[in-house]
């Protein structure tokens, strides 16, 4: 079965092809971080009226790297939420109205489904069951994978993401955007040792985070240092390894807590080197899966969504795209 | 008015309090930089209406939705808005109607295209506290 999957949540249009039999054929993305880059931020509306340009010439250039037509589909995957309403419509109407032109079932797929799901298109794949920690601009959380399909949350941010955190904390010293490369950049010439961050919600029991409290905590700490090249560069490495502990502490607990011992890392944090030595100190198999499948992608959906659409799964000829979607509801 | 808010605390009995006053629909504008306590003041306000689970940033999603005691209430954090112009194709104006109580983070991200505010808060840093002023 060849499915075409749809991705435009967020900041990113992606789009890929993956048949059930040969595994991932082509994937191909065009990344708004460059346009966002400029505003410190994603720019919704700038996000949604750029898929619209975006997506077709993707899908187009996609099938003719693999060589395929879209008469060869055999079903049609798209994100259809949690994310940006703008940015959703554009990849829900473009995939719905394929399935209708082509006469060829559709799934909406949810969007953390894609990220819990991703590290499967890995060899070897992660053995289920797993416990995932989600960690991006818009999720912190720690998911329990106890088969396809079947996700528990076991923990989430109450507040900021961490990777919001390192947005507004890179904005907040003067860094760049993405704020996680900016801080891991210049957290290399800080010193160790010279501050001693919070670990928020480590000193009480649960896998709940909060990084809100954190990121005031380091504008003080930035406002009351002489404000030099060298203190932005020791309170950058004291905010990231208060961030890595904090997820490293969160994920011993969920480990012990599920009596589970493999961890998978998605989510663009999953990026960071310091929380990638950290978790690998773990008494876990710890996977990591390829930076591009752990950012947003296509890949994750056009997956996620033929395990669905195998199973005979579809939707009807409506376009709903559906911005607010807890994932327990799948 | 103008009020020093000690601690987090205080910052939330001064959004329950202010929530207390407004029966029925408004918008208020939270001004202040990264830090200052809006979102925490939000979490104050959310909890005069017994709400008291998380108040996740809404800098991502710009608008996050509660409804709670028969009441809408929408949080929205306009920080990533790069033109006024973007809150209207977004849709936004369907969330300003009488009965709904909006919250407005970083409301000069959309001067011109947000209606009137009906209280408009500033949260300053002042010592190891904030200062209020509406």
């Amino acid at each position: 079965m060849l499915v075409l999957g749809i991705e435009s949540s967020c900041d990113e249009s992606a789009v890929a092809l993956y048949d059930t039999k040969k595994g991932l054929l082509a994937h191909q993305l065009y990344s708004q971080v460059e346009l966002h880059a400029e505003y410190g931020g994603v720019v919704p509306e700038l996000a949604s009226r750029d898929h619209i340009r975006k997506i077709t010439p993707l899908i187009q250039g996609l099938l003719k790297e693999a060589d395929l037509t879209l008469q060869q589909l055999d079903g049609i995957a798209y994100t259809a939420g949690p994310g940006l309403i703008g940015a959703l419509m554009v990849g829900t109407c473009i995939g719905r109205s394929l399935a209708l032109g082509l006469g060829i079932p559709a799934v909406a797929v949810h969007h953390m489904e894609g990220h819990l799901l991703a590290p499967m298109l890995e060899t070897p794949q992660p053995q289920l069951p797993f416990i995932a920690l989600l960690v991006s601009g818009g999720h912190t959380l720690l998911v329990e994978v106890k088969q396809i399909g079947e996700y528990k949350i076991l923990g989430e941010s109450l507040d900021d993401a961490a990777g919001e955190a390192f947005d507004k904390t890179a904005k907040m010293l003067g860094l760049g955007y993405p704020g996680g490369p900016a801080i891991a950049e210049k957290a290399k010439q800080g010193r160790e040792g010279l501050y001693r961050f919070p670990r928020p919600m480590t000193n009480r029991p649960g896998v709940d985070f909060s990084f809100s409290g954190l990121k005031t905590f380091t504008l003080t700490t930035w406002q009351k240092s002489e404000q030099t090249e060298q203190d932005k560069a020791d309170i950058a490495l004291a905010f990231q390894t208060a961030v890595v502990d904090t997820l490293l502490i969160k994920c011993k607990r969920a480990l012990k807590q599920t009596q589970c011992h493999n961890l998978v890392i998605a989510g663009g944090v999953g990026a960071n080197t310091a929380l990638r030595e950290k978790l690998n100190t773990l008494d876990a198999t710890v996977s990591f899966p390829r930076l591009e499948f752990c950012t947003d992608n296509g890949a994750m959906i056009a997956y996620a969504g033929s395990l669905r659409l195998a199973k005979g799964e579809h939707e009807e000829a409506r376009i709903t795209p559906k911005p607010r979607w807890p994932i327990a509801d799948l | 008015m103008e009020l020093f808010l000690a601690d987090e605390e205080a910052t939330l009995q001064l959004g329950k309090s202010i929530a207390q006053q407004f029966s029925s629909g408004g918008v208020i504008f939270l001004n202040g930089d990264l830090g200052a306590g809006k979102t925490t003041f939000v979490r104050g306000f959310l909890m005069a209406f017994n709400y008291y689970g998380a108040v996740k940033s809404p800098t991502y999603t710009l608008v996050e939705p509660y409804h709670l005691a028969s009441r809408e209430i929408y949080h929205f954090d306009l920080y990533r808005l790069g033109d006024p112009e973007e809150l209207e194709y977004a849709g936004c104006r369907d969330y300003f109607h009488s009965q709904a109580l909006c919250l407005i983070e970083w409301p000069e991200k959309a001067d011109g295209y947000l209606p009137k505010a009906d209280l408009s808060l500033n949260l300053h840093y002042q010592d190891e506290g904030r200062l209020a002023l509406y």
